[in-house]
C-alpha cells in the first residue's frame, strides 16, 4: 500500500483555517469555522477507514479488496449531525441580528463586574448610599438595544429604563 | 428481561416526544403524555437496577446484529443507577416545570415546543448511559447536546441568546474533538466497541495510548466542567430558564463525569494521567469555590459551586482505587439530586422574591418559612454538614484518599476539607442575607427603587408606576400594606405612590405544584441520606466491577476470548 500525503495535508490545513475562524467574535465566522473543523473532522474519520478499496457491497466486490465500510458509515451520523446543529446556529445568529443588530459573541457583565471589583464587598455597603448604576449589574444587560422590551427578561440595574 | 427493558430508556423517551408534537395543540395532554413517559422511564430504569444489582451486568445487541458488528447496549450497576438517578430528578423538574408554565398562563404560546425537547434530552442523557460503543457515546451526547442549546436559548431574549452562544460554541468545539478522538482510536484499533477497545487499547504502544486518552479526556472534561475547560459553565447557565437550569447542572456535567469514569476504568485501566487529573480536582474544586464566594446572585454562585464540587469526583475517579471510585458514584448520584433541587429552590426563590441578586433579596425567611426550610437543607447538604449525605459523600471520598497515602493525595483532602467549608461560606452568606436581613434594610425591588428614584427625581403623581404595567386606581389590599411599610424609601418620599408592580409579584403566593416539585426533590436528598447504607453498598459494588473489568467484557462478549 502507498501512504497519501494528499489527506493528512487537507485535515491539517482545515483544521487549521477551522480553528483560526472559530477564534472570532464574529458568529458567521465562528459558524464557518465548525463547518470546516466538521469537515476536517469527517476527512480524519475517512483516512481512519485505511486506503482505498471497491465499494463494499457483497457479491458485487472481491471481500479482499473492499474498502472498510465503518468509518463511512460513522462519517454519514456526523455530516447529518453538522447540519443539524449548523442549522441551529444560523438561527441563533439571525436571532441575535435581530434583538442587538450584532452577530458577535457579547461580554458577560457580571464576569467583569465581578473582576473589577475592588473592596469592600460590595455586600457590605448600603446600597442606598451607592450611586444607582453601582446598586446592581444584572448581566447582559448591556446589550438591551431596547430595555423596556427586555424589561420583563432580565434584571435591569435600577432606574437604567429611563 | 433485560433485553426487552434495556433500550426503553431511550425508545419511550423519543416516542413520547414525537407524541408530544404531535399534539401540541393540547397542553394538558401534553403534560400528562410527557409525565406518563418520564414516569415509565423511572420505573423501567428501576427495574434494570434491581436487575442489575441482582444479575450483573447485561448487554443487548440492537437490532440483532451480533458484538462487535452492531450496536450495544450496556446495563451495569453503575449505567443503572445513573439512569435511576437521572430520571428520577428529571421526572422532577418535569413537575416542576408543569407548575411553572400553569402559573405563568403560558397556555396556548409556544413554549409548548419544551416538553418535546425536554423528552430529547432525557433520551439522549439514557443513551449516553446506556452506549457500549464510543461512536453510540457520541451519538447520545449529541441529542442531548442539541436538546439542551433549544432549551438554554427558550424564548430567545437577548441574555439567553448571549448565554446560549457561548454553550453552543464550546460544546460544538468538545464534540468535534470528541469525533476526532473516535476517528483516531478506530484507526488505532479497528473497532469503537468499547468491552474491545478494554482489550486492544492496552496492547498499543504507550505514546499511542496517552494520546487517545488525553483527546478523550479533553473532550468529556469540556463537558463535565472540569478546571481549565469549565469557564463556559457559569456564563451560559444562569440565564435559562429555572427548571432548565435545574436538569443541565444536575444531569449534563455528570454525563461527562459517567464518561470519564468509563474512560479510566474500562478503556484506560492503567492510571497513566492519574496524576494529571488529581491536580485538575484541585484545581476545580478550589478556582471554582473562590469564583462561588465572589458571586452575589445566586445562581452564578450555584453555577460555580457546580463546578467546584465536579472536582470531588474527579478526585475520586483520579484515585483509580475501589474506595475512591465508590466515593465517586456515590457521589454523582447525591450532588445530580442536591444541586438540581438547589437550582429549583433558587427558582422559587426568584419567583418569591423578583430577583436572585443577593444584595436586593430580603426578609424571605418571614415572607415564606417553607420556603427557607427548602433552601437551608439542601444548602447544608451541599456544603457537606453531617449527618446528610453530602457528608458521606465526602468522607468515603476523603477516607479513599487518605487510604492511597501519596502527598499529592493528602494535599487534595486537605483542598476538599477547605472547599467544603468555603461552599458553607458561600451558602451561609445566601442564607443571612436574602433569607434573615430584615426586609427594610435592602431596596428588595428595583420597582420599589425605580419609584423611589422617580420620585426623588422630582415626578409625583401616579406616574411612579413603571413599565410593568402596574393598574392605578386598584384598591389596595392588606399585604400591598404591608409591603409599603417595608419599603420605607418608597413611602417616606411619595406618601401616595401607587404599589409597585414588582411587589405585587413578590407577595403572590408560590404555585402549588413548583413547590409540590421542590419538596419532593427535597425529600429525596433527604433520604438519600437515610439509604445512604444501601446506595454507598451499591456504589461499592459498582466500582469493584469497575475496577475488575471482567463483568463488563464478559456480559458484552460472554466467556470466551476477547480479540
Amino acid at each position: 500500500m502507498t501512504p497519501t500525503i494528499v489527506l493528512p495535508l487537507m485535515v491539517g490545513g482545515l483544521y487549521a483555517a477551522g480553528v483560526y475562524l472559530l477564534l472570532d467574535r464574529s458568529l458567521t465566522r465562528v459558524l464557518l469555522g465548525f463547518l470546516l473543523l466538521g469537515n476536517a473532522t469527517n476527512l480524519l474519520l475517512l483516512s481512519a477507514g485505511g486506503p482505498a478499496g471497491l465499494a463494499p457491497i457483497l457479491g458485487y466486490s472481491d471481500a479482499e479488496e473492499i474498502n472498510d465500510p465503518l468509518p463511512q458509515a460513522l462519517i454519514l451520523t456526523a455530516i447529518v449531525i453538522t447540519f443539524g446543529v449548523a442549522a441551529f446556529v444560523l438561527a441563533i445568529i439571525h436571532r441575535s441580528w435581530r434583538l442587538v443588530r450584532e452577530e458577535v459573541v457579547g461580554t458577560d457583565e457580571e464576569d467583569r463586574r465581578v473582576a473589577a471589583r475592588r473592596a469592600p464587598d460590595a455586600d457590605e455597603l448600603d446600597p442606598d448610599d451607592l450611586a444607582p448604576d453601582d446598586r446592581i449589574a444584572g448581566h447582559a444587560d448591556s446589550l438591551a438595544g431596547d430595555a423596556e422590551e427586555l424589561a420583563d427578561d432580565v434584571d435591569l440595574p435600577a432606574g437604567s429604563s429611563r | 428481561m433485560t433485553e426487552v427493558l434495556a433500550p426503553l430508556p431511550v425508545l419511550l423517551p423519543l416516542l413520547g416526544a414525537a407524541g408530544a408534537l404531535l399534539v401540541s395543540g393540547h397542553p394538558a395532554f401534553q403534560r400528562s403524555l410527557s409525565t406518563v413517559v418520564l414516569v415509565a422511564v423511572l420505573a423501567v430504569s428501576v427495574a434494570l437496577l434491581l436487575t442489575a444489582d441482582a444479575e450483573g451486568a447485561s448487554s443487548v445487541s440492537v437490532g440483532g446484529w451480533p458484538v462487535p458488528l452492531g450496536i450495544v447496549l450496556v446495563v451495569d450497576r453503575l449505567s443503572a443507577l445513573m439512569l435511576v438517578v437521572a430520571s428520577t430528578v428529571a421526572l422532577g423538574v418535569l413537575v416542576f416545570a408543569v407548575g411553572q408554565g400553569s402559573a405563568d398562563g403560558d397556555e396556548g404560546t409556544p413554549v409548548s415546543i419544551f416538553h418535546p425537547t425536554f423528552l430529547v434530552l432525557v433520551a439522549g442523557v439514557s443513551n449516553a448511559f446506556l452506549a457500549g460503543d464510543l461512536f453510540n457515546l457520541y451519538v447520545g451526547f449529541e441529542i442531548l447536546l442539541m436538546a439542551s442549546y433549544v432549551l438554554l436559548t427558550l424564548g430567545g431574549t437577548a441574555a439567553r441568546i448571549r448565554g446560549g452562544i457561548t454553550y453552543v460554541v464550546v460544546s460544538l468545539t468538545s464534540s468535534l474533538l470528541f469525533l476526532a478522538a473516535i476517528g483516531l482510536v478506530y484507526a488505532a484499533t479497528g473497532t469503537v466497541n468499547m468491552a474491545q477497545l478494554g482489550v486492544r487499547l492496552g496492547e498499543l504502544p504507550e505514546g499511542t495510548q496517552v494520546l487517545l486518552q488525553s483527546m478523550l479526556l479533553i473532550a468529556f472534561g469540556i463537558k463535565a466542567a472540569v478546571f481549565p475547560l469549565s469557564a463556559w459553565l457559569p456564563d451560559s447557565y444562569p440565564t435559562a430558564p429555572a427548571p432548565v437550569t435545574a436538569v443541565f447542572a444536575g444531569l449534563l456535567t455528570k454525563v461527562g463525569v459517567y464518561a470519564i469514569i468509563r474512560t479510566q476504568t474500562l478503556l484506560f485501566p492503567g492510571g497513566a494521567l492519574d496524576d494529571l487529573l488529581m491536580w485538575a480536582a484541585l484545581a476545580t474544586m478550589l478556582i471554582g469555590i473562590l469564583g462561588a464566594v465572589a458571586q452575589s446572585d445566586l445562581r452564578r454562585m450555584l453555577s460555580f459551586t457546580l463546578v467546584s464540587h465536579i472536582g470531588y469526583m474527579v478526585f475520586g475517579i483520579a484515585l483509580g482505587t475501589a474506595a475512591g471510585l465508590a466515593g465517586a458514584v456515590f457521589y454523582v448520584a447525591h450532588h445530580i439530586a442536591i444541586q438540581t433541587t438547589l437550582f429549583l429552590v433558587a427558582g422559587l426563590v426568584e419567583r418569591q422574591g423578583g430577583t436572585t441578586s443577593v444584595h436586593r433579596l430580603g426578609g424571605l425567611a418571614r415572607r415564606s418559612p417553607l420556603l427557607a426550610v427548602l433552601f437551608f437543607v439542601p444548602a447544608m447538604n451541599l456544603a457537606g454538614i453531617p449527618p446528610l449525605s453530602g457528608f458521606i459523600g465526602k468522607l468515603g471520598l476523603l477516607q479513599a484518599g487518605v487510604a492511597e497515602g501519596s502527598v499529592l493525595a493528602f494535599a487534595l483532602v486537605g483542598g476538599g476539607v477547605v472547599t467544603s467549608l468555603l461552599t458553607l461560606l458561600a451558602v451561609a452568606r445566601v442564607w443571612t442575607r436574602a433569607f434573615w436581613r430584615p426586609p427594610s434594610q435592602s431596596p428588595a425591588d428595583d420597582t420599589a427603587a425605580a419609584a423611589a428614584m422617580d420620585a426623588g427625581a422630582g415626578r409625583t403623581g401616579a406616574g411612579g408606576g413603571d413599565g410593568e404595567g402596574s393598574p392605578d386606581g386598584r384598591p389596595r389590599t392588606a399585604l400591598q400594606d404591608a409591603w409599603r411599610r417595608h419599603t420605607a424609601v418608597a413611602t417616606a418620599s411619595e406618601p401616595d405612590l401607587p404599589p409597585a408592580a414588582g411587589a405585587v409579584r413578590a407577595l403572590r403566593p408560590l404555585p402549588r405544584t413548583m413547590v409540590g416539585a421542590t419538596v419532593a426533590l427535597v425529600a429525596l436528598t433527604v433520604a438519600l441520606t437515610g439509604l445512604a447504607g444501601p446506595l454507598y453498598g451499591l456504589a461499592d459494588r459498582a466500582a469493584t466491577d469497575l475496577v475488575d473489568r471482567t463483568p463488563y467484557l464478559t456480559s458484552v462478549f460472554g466467556t470466551g476470548e476477547i480479540r
